[in-house]
C-alpha cells in the first residue's frame, strides 16, 4: 500500500507535465463490498421508485412527485453520503459519493433534483457553514425534511455569474439583509424549503451568499419553465421582494459568494461528468438489448457492422470517461486525507482539495457530458423510428441528456478555464509547464528521436503515444502564449483547440492507467476487452489531437514557424496502425452476447 | 421473539447460465449473486414483525465464503446477527439437516425462509426442517401476523387461498405479498459491518454429487397457424410437436 503521501504525490493539472504509475489510481473495479451495497441501493431505488413512473414524473406537472421521491431518496440515506456524521449524514469519502451520482444518474429529471439537492443546494453549508447553520439546516437537509435549490443565475447573468444584480441591503438596526431581485432556471425551485442566495451588499464587486428559508416571506414564484427535457425538474424564475434574511444568514463573509459558487460548481462538475457515465450506462443497455431484439434482413440489427461500431463506440467513450472520473475522484480524496493529517479541518481539507483538482473537474464536466450526448445520439440512432417514438427509452435520454452541456459552467466555459487554470498556476509557478514547453520547442527543432522503445515498461507504446500527445499540447500552448501574450484570452478558439487536446490526453491517459492496473490484478486475458478499448480509444485521441492541433497552429503561425511546428505535430501525434473495426466487433458482439454493457 | 430467516444465495434472475468441464461444473464467473428473491420477502416480513413487536432476527446461510456479501445485505436490511454453515448447499436434505441443527440450539419461535430458491427451484426445504424439527410447516405464505403464540397466515393453494392458524414454532416458506422487498438504508449498510457474523462447521454429509448439467432446449421458431385452420394444428401437435 503507498502511504497517503505517496499517493497524493501529484497535483491539479500537473498531469499534463507528470506521468503516474498504475498503481497510484484508483479504479472502479476496486470499490469494496460496501460501496458496492451502496450502489446497489441507489439501483433498487431508481428501479422500484423512479423508472416505473417516470412518464408521470415528467408530465404530470406535479413538483410534489418529485418531493415525494426525495422524501424517499432521504428515508434511504440517499441525501446525507456527503453529509459529516455530525451533522446527520454519513460522511462518506468522496469517491463513494460519486458512485452514488453514477447510479443515480440514470434517473432522469429525478436525477436533476436530486444532484441539484445534495450538491449545490447543501454542500455550501458544508463547507462554509458556521457552526449554527450546520446544525441548523444540515440534519434536515441531509435526511430530506428540507429540500434546497440553489440561486446564482439571473436573467443578464448567465455565465458572468458574477454579474448579478439581486442585492442585499443591511436594515438599519443591522438584523436583517433585504434582499430584492430576480433568479433563473431555479433547480427544485418550486418545492424547496431553503434557498441559496447569492447577492450583492450595496455596490460590492463581489456576490455574498445567503441562506434564505422559505418562510422568511417575500418569495414569490414564475410557473414551471417549458423545457427541451428533464421535464419532471422543476425548474422556476424565483423573486425576491423585500426578503428579509436574518443578518446571521450570511454565508461566509461578505464579498466571498462567487468564491463560493466557483468552489460549489467544482464539485458539482465532477459529479455531473460521472453522473453522465451512469446515464450513458443506461442508454447503452437499452441500445444493446435492442440491437438484439430488433430483426431487420432476417437478422438481428446487433449482428450489422455498422451497429457493432455504434455499440463498441459507446462503451468505449463511457468506459473512458469513467476511468477518469473515479481517477481524479481519489486524488481529491487522497489530498483531503494528506491535509487533514496536517490539520486542516474536514471542510477545509475538502476544499482545498477540490479547488487543487479544478482542472480536472472541467475536464471531466466536458468529457462526460460530451459522451452523454453521443450515447443518446447513437442510442436513438440504433433504434431507428422506434428512437424517435415517445413511447421508447431514446426519446426521454435524448432530451433529458442535452442539458448537461449547459448547466454547471456551459462546455466552453469550462473549456475556457481548463486552459486558463493552467496558465495560471504556471504564472504562479505552480505548475512547471514553461521549463517543458520549452524543452519540446527544443526538441522539434532537432532530428526526431529513434530511439527504442523500453520494453521492459508495460504498454511502453502506448505510453509513448501520450507521452507525445502532451508534447503536442504544450508545444501549441506554449507558442500560442509567446504569441498572444496577455491578449491570448482573445483567441477563444485557439484555446477550445488546447482544452480539446488536454482533455483527451486526461481521459486517454486515465483509461490506459486503469488498463494496465486491471491487467496487474486479472491478468492480460480476462481484460483483452478493456485493452480493445483503450486501444480504441487512443486512435481516435491522436486523431482528434491531431486535429485540433493543425487548427491551432494554422490559427497563429505562418511562414517557417507554421511548418515547423505542423511537422512537430505530425512526430507527435504518431500512433502504430491497428484494426480498429475489428477491435470494436470484439467489444460489441462481447456486450450483445449479455445483453449490455458489461464492463 | 425470535426468527431464524434462512437465505440461499442465488445468481441474479437475469444471469446467462453457462458449464465448464464438459457440462459438468457450474460457470459462476461474471455472475451476480443475490439473496434468493424468495427468501428476500421472509427476510423482509421478519425484520417488519421484530419492528412491531420486538425481538431479534437471524439470519442463516448455507454456503461457502463467497455467499458472506449477500449475508451482509441481510445484515443490512435489518436482521442482528448471521450464521454461515461453512459448506455447498449441495443438497435440499442437506442444506434441510444444517438449518434443523442450528435452529435446535436456538429455540427459534419462528423459522422463515423462501418457498423456493430460484437456482434449483426444489421448494422442499422448509417442509423438511419442520419433520426434522417436529414442529408444521407451511408454504406458500402470503400473508403473516402473529398475536401472541398464534400465527395468522394466508397461503396460496390450487385456485384460490388458504387462510389458517397455528401456534407457534413453525417454520414457514414465504412468497410476496408477504411483505415488500426492503432496500438496505445507508444507516444499515454502515452498521452491517459491525454485526456479528459466525461461521460454523457443517454437521453431516451431503447426499448427492452433480453429475453432469445440460441446458434446456433453445426455443425454437413460433409458427402461426390460422383460427379456422384447426385441422393443421392438431396435425402439427401428432407429427411434429409428438404431444398428442
Ligand atoms: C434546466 C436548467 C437548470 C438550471 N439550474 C440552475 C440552478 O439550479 N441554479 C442556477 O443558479 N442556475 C441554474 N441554471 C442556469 C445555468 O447554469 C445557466 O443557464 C448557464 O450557466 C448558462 O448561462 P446562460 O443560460 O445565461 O447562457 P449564456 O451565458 O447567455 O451563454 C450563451 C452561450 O454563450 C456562451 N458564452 C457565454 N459567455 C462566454 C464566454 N465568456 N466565452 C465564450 N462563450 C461564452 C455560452 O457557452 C453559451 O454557448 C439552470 C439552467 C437550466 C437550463
Amino acid at each position: 500500500m503507498a502511504t497517503i503521501a505517496e499517493k497524493a504525490s501529484i497535483s491539479g493539472g500537473e498531469f499534463l507535465i507528470k506521468e503516474t504509475e498504475a498503481s497510484q489510481i484508483f479504479i472502479p473495479e476496486e470499490f469494496n463490498e460496501e460501496q458496492q451495497m451502496i450502489a446497489d441501493t441507489c439501483r433498487d431505488f431508481l428501479r422500484t421508485e423512479v423508472w416505473p413512473i417516470l412518464d408521470e414524473i415528467d408530465y404530470a406537472k406535479s413538483p410534489e412527485l418529485i418531493s415525494s421521491l426525495m422524501d424517499k431518496a432521504g428515508e434511504l440515506g440517499l441525501l446525507g453520503t456527503a453529509v459529516p456524521e455530525e451533522y446527520g449524514g454519513f460522511g462518506m469519502n468522496f469517491n463513494t459519493s460519486m458512485l452514488v451520482a453514477e447510479v443515480l444518474g440514470n434517473g432522469h429529471s429525478f436525477s436533476v433534483a436530486q444532484s441539484a439537492h445534495t450538491g449545490i443546494g447543501t454542500l455550501p453549508i458544508v463547507y462554509y457553514g458556521n457552526e449554527e447553520q450546520k446544525q441548523k439546516y444540515l440534519p434536515k437537509l441531509s435526511s430530506g425534511e428540507w429540500k434546497a435549490a440553489y440561486c446564482l443565475t439571473e436573467p443578464d447573468s448567465g455565465s458572468d455569474a458574477n454579474s448579478g444584480k439581486t442585492k442585499a441591503e443591511l436594515t438599519a438596526d443591522g438584523k436583517f439583509y433585504k434582499i430584492n431581485g430576480q433568479k433563473m432556471w431555479i433547480t427544485n425551485g418550486g418545492f424547496a424549503d431553503l434557498f441559496i442566495v447569492f447577492a450583492k451588499i450595496d455596490d460590492d464587486k463581489n456576490l455574498t451568499c445567503f441562506i434564505v428559508e422559505k418562510t422568511f416571506g417575500g418569495i414569490t414564484m414564475n410557473e414551471p419553465e417549458k423545457k427541451m427535457g428533464i421535464k419532471g425538474s422543476d425548474t422556476r424564475q424565483i423573486f425576491f421582494n423585500d426578503c428579509m434574511v436574518p443578518a446571521e444568514n450570511m454565508l461566509s463573509d461578505r464579498q466571498n459568494g462567487f468564491k463560493i459558487a466557483v468552489n460549489i460548481l467544482n464539485i458539482g462538475r465532477i459529479k455531473l461528468g460521472i453522473a453522465a457515465v451512469g446515464g450513458s450506462k443506461g442508454i447503452v443497455n437499452h441500445a444493446t438489448n435492442y440491437a438484439n431484439e430488433r430483426k431487420q434482413f432476417g437478422i438481428s440489427i446487433g449482428r450489422f457492422g455498422a451497429i457493432k461500431h455504434k455499440l463498441a463506440e459507446m462503451a468505449t467513450r463511457i468506459w473512458v470517461s469513467e476511468s477518469a472520473c473515479y481517477r481524479a475522484g481519489q486524488n481529491i480524496d487522497d489530498l483531503i486525507d494528506v491535509l487533514k493529517a496536517e490539520g486542516l479541518s474536514d471542510e477545509n481539507a475538502k476544499l482545498k482539495a477540490l479547488e487543487q483538482f479544478a482542472i480536472e473537474c472541467a475536464i471531466l464536466k466536458v468529457h462526460g457530458s460530451e459522451v452523454l450526448d453521443y450515447a443518446a445520439d447513437e442510442g436513438v440512432q440504433v433504434y431507428g423510428g422506434m428512437g424517435f417514438s415517445a413511447d421508447a427509452p431514446m426519446d426521454r435520454a435524448y432530451r433529458d441528456s442535452r442539458i448537461n452541456r449547459i448547466f454547471e459552467g456551459t462546455n466552453e466555459i469550462n473549456r475556457l478555464l481548463i486552459v486558463d487554470m493552467m496558465l495560471k498556476r504556471a504564472m504562479k509557478g505552480e505548475l512547471d509547464l514553461m521549463g517543458p514547453a520549452t524543452a519540446v520547442a527544443k526538441e522539434i527543432m532537432s532530428i526526431p528521436d529513434f530511439g527504442a522503445l523500453d520494453n521492459d515498461t508495460a504498454f511502453a507504446a502506448e505510453k509513448k503515444v501520450l507521452q507525445n500527445l502532451k508534447k503536442a499540447a504544450l508545444m501549441i500552448a506554449g507558442a500560442a502564449v509567446q504569441k498572444f501574450m496577455m491578449k491570448l484570452s482573445h483567441e477563444q478558439e485557439i484555446l477550445m483547440n488546447v482544452a480539446d487536446m488536454i482533455i483527451e490526453i486526461y481521459a486517454a491517459e486515465s483509461a490506459l492507467l486503469r488498463l494496465e492496473k486491471l491487467v496487474g490484478i486479472r491478468g492480460k486475458e480476462a481484460v483483452s476487452l478493456q485493452n480493445d478499448m483503450v486501444q480504441v480509444y487512443l486512435q481516435e485521441a491522436v486523431a482528434k489531437c491531431n486535429n485540433a492541433g493543425r487548427e491551432a497552429i494554422m490559427s497563429f503561425a505562418e511562414g517557417d514557424e507554421l511548418r515547423v511546428m505542423l511537422m512537430g505535430l505530425k512526430r507527435f501525434t504518431k500512433i502504430e496502425p491497428m484494426n480498429t473495426k475489428d477491435a470494436r466487433r470484439r467489444i460489441a458482439d462481447a456486450m450483445l452476447a449479455e445483453g449490455k454493457y458489461i464492463f | 421473539m425470535k426468527i431464524l430467516v434462512c437465505i440461499s444465495s442465488v445468481p441474479d434472475t437475469t444471469s446467462k447460465i453457462s458449464f465448464t468441464d464438459s457440462e459438468t461444473v457450474f460457470n459462476k464467473a461474471g455472475l451476480q449473486f443475490i439473496i434468493g428473491p424468495y427468501d428476500d420477502y421472509a427476510l423482509a416480513r421478519a425484520v417488519e414483525l421484530k419492528e412491531q413487536s420486538g425481538g431479534t432476527v437471524t439470519v442463516l446461510n448455507v454456503g461457502t465464503v463467497e455467499t458472506e456479501p449477500q449475508i451482509r445485505k441481510a445484515l443490512a436490511i435489518g436482521a442482528d446477527d448471521a450464521i454461515r454453515v461453512d459448506a455447498e448447499p449441495t443438497d435440499s436434505y442437506f442444506v434441510a439437516e444444517q438449518i434443523a441443527n442450528i435452529a435446535k440450539e436456538g429455540n427459534y419461535d419462528l423459522i422463515m425462509m423462501g418457498r423456493e430458491t430460484t437456482d434449483y427451484n426444489s421448494g422442499v426445504v422448509h417442509g423438511i426442517v419442520g419433520e426434522m424439527l417436529g414442529i408444521p410447516s407451511f408454504s406458500p405464505v402470503m400473508e403473516l401476523n402473529i398475536d401472541g403464540n398464534q400465527a395468522k397466515m394466508t397461503r396460496e393453494i390450487e385456485g384460490g387461498k388458504e387462510k389458517l392458524e397455528a401456534s407457534l414454532p413453525l417454520v414457514l416458506g414465504c412468497q410476496e405479498p408477504i411483505a415488500e422487498w426492503k432496500i438496505p438504508n445507508m444507516r444499515g449498510i454502515m452498521t452491517a459491518r459491525t454485526k456479528p457474523l459466525n461461521v460454523v462447521a457443517p454437521s453431516g454429509d451431503s447426499l448427492t454429487s452433480i453429475s453432469a448439467y445440460s441446458m434446456p432446449p433453445a426455443k425454437g421458431a413460433c409458427k402461426m397457424i390460422p383460427a379456422e385452420d384447426a385441422g393443421s394444428l392438431i396435425n402439427l401437435l401428432r407429427t411434429e410437436a409428438k404431444v398428442l
